[in-house]
């Protein structure tokens, strides 16, 4: 009698899960068929990149920087640390040049360089680059000696000088570890688009591109071919994956 | 030459419970300030993402090159077949893996993940000098803990050369690891030269040698036991010579600087305008560490006074740290050249000379690893047969005439 109780149940759990499942599955088929799965590692296929206009990057605009911080949860949560150790993955930047008086403001965060100094002195591999370009730490060996934050041109890493919480799942954060600009791995694993490229161009200032700097045929590499773009230090032969119009 | 007699120091006095005590209380306070930093996170402390290395690596990267340096008596004895200096090279040996256990440990204990100092020991990225580093340390505590046992157990004493060799050639490419750290460094203006690392090299043959200068003095005076004039003149002299290197060393690093225009701004920057940065250039690294040392051990007037030489050691260790505070705090904080051309403002303290205020908890902490090295030292000697029971002339310099020291 029990057995039967019992049966019943699985196939009524059975049902509902399959019932569940048609009714989600179109939704998720499409989303999976452009996404890589999660078993697969990133390839060489694609090397993310970004690409800024300045001109079309206004001085006191920092929605790319207010995306980021929602996205990645940073920002607020280091109550105790002083303005000069609390973590900043993206800031504005403002130029002036010193003969002319020009001046331009721009995005700076990490530069996913093809030859990333913060990987070659970090002496545990916490610093590494993805196949597809993304530079990360991997907050699970990162030992928290800084060699990394010595080595970036960029300064475009910062180190966690106090125990935080409240994490968001996606971008994990650790006392006495290192962190910087993830390029939003996990939106671009999903076949999104970064928080601050996404802000920008949502907000209509679409100064920021986001996409595969090895298929010739994306906006971007389109827009790097007719345009230009540059890199911050290119003399440091790095080959940076985010590039700038206009600098 | 008659056989020297090793002995270890009594170690029953007041004065040596008294110094132990000292250091022990030293030591204790760098262990309770490497436990706050830990337990509240690096906010409590004057390193900022700006400054990310301070006091600690001050402190750390001294010892470390000091270390190397410390080996210089017993490599004199070993490698270049000098018979005064051999009676002491077990001391030079010990102190070396001293200063460098002490040195390392403010270096962990100033991680944010120390405890996974096992990860560093155990993953490599061989591309990293700091992962290069790990072996190079680690490497040479063995092969100078084996230059020890082969010098101090008779049966293994033929040996002692080939192991004293090894040790020779593992700390010059040790210390070039050490400078490397900083001659690896394309992002920064002030760093990313060749001659940091044979400038390290002969940074380590001063600050060691000072440093074994005043424990033999110490350990000889306290212990009541006799030390010839010949080994101490033999040893200031030597430090002259390294001293006058340093100063060498400095000139050629700053006088190429300042010949590319793309460094004048950080040259200026140490050189001239760096406020504390060039003041601990010119007073500390200059005059305290160079030119008075240098006056000291070489002008006829003071040269042979046991006082001089002990002040021109101090003065050399001194000016040594200030070296490394120019080189590695200076270094940071002057900016990032990113645009060249440009001014450069933002949130994050972009273009303009970062800040640092030291704690007391880092630079207890830096000073404890000091401390942690000295009472090695002091435990080592008493426990083993590091010292010769007399250094005076006539038991150990080769070159002594009984009717000389009657003249």
């Amino acid at each position: 009698m029990k057995q039967d109780t019992d049966m019943n149940r699985r196939q009524f759990l059975g049902k509902a899960a399959a019932t569940a499942g048609l009714a989600i599955a179109p939704g998720v088929m499409l989303y999976e068929a452009q996404a890589r799965p999660a078993d697969q590692a990133a390839t060489s296929k694609q090397r993310w990149g970004m690409l800024i206009n300045t001109a079309k990057c206004e001085a006191g605009c920092d929605d790319c920087v207010t995306a980021c911080k929602t996205e990645n949860g940073w920002g607020s949560t280091e109550t105790k640390s002083s303005p000069e150790q609390q973590a900043q993955w993206i800031r504005k930047v403002k130029l002036t040049d010193k003969q002319t008086g020009h001046v331009q403001s721009l995005p700076l965060m990490c530069q996913h360089c093809e030859k990333p100094p913060c990987v070659d002195v970090c002496p545990t591999g916490a610093s590494m680059k993805r196949d597809d370009g993304i530079v990360l730490v991997d907050k699970h060996i990162c030992i928290g000696c800084r060699y990394c934050m010595m080595a970036c041109p960029y300064k475009a890493r910062s180190f966690i000088h106090e125990p935080l919480e409240n994490q968001k799942p996606h971008a994990p954060r650790g006392i006495g570890t290192v962190e910087s600009c993830t390029m939003c791995v996990h939106r671009v694993d999903k076949d999104g688009t970064p928080a601050c490229v996404e802000s920008c161009n949502d907000k209509g200032h679409k100064a920021m591109y986001f996409g595969n700097l090895n298929d010739p045929g994306s906006e971007i590499s389109l827009q790097l071919k007719k345009f230009g773009g540059e890199q911050i230090r290119a003399d440091l032969g790095l080959n940076t994956g985010v590039r700038y119009q206009g600098l | 030459m008659k056989t020297i007699r090793y002995l270890e120091v009594e170690g029953r006095s007041m004065g040596y419970y008294a110094l132990l005590g000292i250091l022990g209380l030293i030591v204790a306070a760098g262990g309770i300030s490497a436990l706050y930093m830990e337990h509240s996170g690096h906010w409590v402390t004057g390193m900022t993402n700006q400054i990310v290395w301070g006091m600690p690596h001050v402190f750390a990267v001294f010892l470390i090159v000091a270390a190397s340096g410390a080996l210089n008596v017993a490599s004199i004895s070993s490698v270049f077949n000098k018979k005064a200096y051999k009676p002491l090279a077990p001391l030079s040996a010990i102190l070396s893996i001293c200063l460098l256990l002490g040195g390392l440990t403010v270096l962990v204990l100033d991680l944010g993940q120390p405890d996974r100092l096992v990860v560093a020991m155990t993953i490599y990225n061989f591309k990293s000098i700091f992962a290069w580093n790990m072996i190079l340390y680690n490497g040479f505590i063995a092969i100078v803990a084996v230059y020890i046992w082969f010098m101090l157990e008779r049966k293994m004493n033929v040996y002692s050369k080939y192991a004293g060799f090894t040790a020779f050639f593992w700390r010059l490419i040790l210390t070039t690891g050490t400078g490397s750290i900083f001659g690896f460094l394309v992002a920064r203006q002030a760093y990313d030269a060749a001659i940091m690392a044979p400038m390290f090299i002969i940074m380590s043959f001063a600050y060691g040698l000072a440093i074994f200068i005043l424990v033999m003095m110490a350990a000889y005076n306290w212990s009541g036991r006799e030390l010839g004039d010949a080994t101490v003149n033999r040893m200031k002299n030597l430090l002259g010579v390294f001293v006058a290197a340093v100063l060498y060393f400095m000139a050629a690093y700053h006088l190429t600087n300042l010949y590319a225009s793309e460094n004048h701004g950080v040259e200026a920057f140490i050189l001239k305008d760096g406020g504390i940065y060039t003041q601990l250039f010119w007073y500390g690294t200059i005059l305290v560490g160079g030119i008075i040392p240098l006056l000291l051990v070489y002008v006829p007037a003071c040269a042979k006074s046991r006082s001089s030489i002990a002040l021109a050691s101090i003065l050399v260790i001194l000016g040594g740290l200030a070296t490394m505070y120019v080189i590695i705090i200076g270094g940071q904080a002057y900016p990032i050249e990113m645009f060249p051309g440009k001014i450069v403002e933002s949130t994050f303290f972009d273009g303009g000379v970062k800040s640092y205020t030291p704690t007391l908890a880092e630079t207890l902490l830096g000073v404890g690893g000091f401390a942690l090295a000295l009472i090695m030292v002091a435990v080592a000697v008493k426990v083993l047969r590091f010292l010769p029971a007399t250094m005076a002339d006539a038991a150990v310099d080769p070159h002594y005439k009984a009717e000389e020291a009657s003249k």
